[in-house]
């Protein structure tokens, strides 16, 4: 269970969340993710494709980076969310706050 | 983490019906809540043995939920709910635990966390998909909980929920 962050060519920050995203890690993912921004990073792309599962903490760490990010004029966006995932998203509405890509490779893409 | 969890499984006659039980007790701590949820969790994918025991056959009621509602439905709605027995009601006071007893019947897992604090008015929670709420970070859990099971049921002080998740 661990979170990786890494910059593609055009400084686009790719955070891959391995296992679980959960009330019990939630604060180290926005730490790394925060202190990508503050190091200039503006563009995100959460990468879900190793994702077990998300709890609504999970989900309330998002929406606030999501803002946080938006207000220094960047943004970040979703990729990689298997069905259940999606459901998630979908049924908390918050399909209709993120931009979500099917694979980080178009969520790239589309930045 | 500090203290090993330790889960107890017995069996039992509900009624003349066999029935499975799950016993777990969770320190009130957030970090419990992943390693408690897929302690749980593991005890409903087959062909595990039910407590470790090789050999031993799965208890039929342990085979209810498919694979999908467990990794999903199961996993997402304990962990929510023991999220909110550490945080709020237990106000992670390490005196405090979190019960968590898992009743799985011919037909349904009743799914029952129990926190020691003063308990709280589940209708009293707002709607978290109002536009003017779907940015606020918290304030979710109880409706995605709701969402992922068939039934829930808190008891009249609000300290104890019970989650059913039917078979299928």
């Amino acid at each position: 269970m661990s979170f990786s962050l890494t910059k593609d060519k055009r400084g686009v920050v790719v955070v891959g969340v391995d296992g679980q995203l959960i009330v019990g890690n939630r604060q180290e993912l926005k730490q790394k993710v925060l202190d990508a921004l503050e190091a200039g990073g503006k563009k995100f792309v959460v990468d879900f494709t190793k994702t077990g599962y998300i709890d609504s903490s999970g989900l309330g760490v998002l929406v606030s980076l999501s803002k946080k990010i938006r207000e220094q004029g960047g943004d970040l966006r979703l990729a990689g969310l298997n069905e259940d995932l999606q459901t998630l998203f979908e049924l908390t509405k918050l399909d209709t706050l993120f931009s979500i890509a099917k694979t980080p490779a178009e969520a790239l893409a589309a930045f | 983490m500090t203290a090993p969890l330790r889960l107890d499984v017995r069996r039992r006659a509900a009624g003349g019906e066999p029935a499975t039980e799950l016993l777990l007790d969770v320190p009130s701590h957030l970090e419990y809540v992943g390693p408690a949820v897929e302690l749980i969790a593991d005890q409903f994918r087959a062909p595990l043995p039910l407590s470790g025991s090789p050999g031993r056959p799965v208890a039929p009621g342990l085979r209810l939920l498919s694979p999908r509602r467990v990794r999903f439905n199961l996993r997402t709605a304990l962990a929510e709910a023991l999220a909110n027995a550490i945080a709020y009601g237990n106000r992670q006071d390490p005196s405090r635990v979190v019960r968590v007893r898992v009743e799985v019947t011919v037909g349904a897992v009743h799914v029952h966390v129990t926190d020691e604090g003063a308990g709280f008015d589940p209708t009293a929670v707002p709607d978290p998909t109002l536009p003017e709420r779907l940015e606020r970070e918290d304030g979710r859990g109880l409706y995605v909980l709701r969402s992922l099971v068939d039934h829930v049921a808190f008891n009249e002080k609000g300290n104890s929920v019970c989650l059913t998740l039917l078979a299928g």
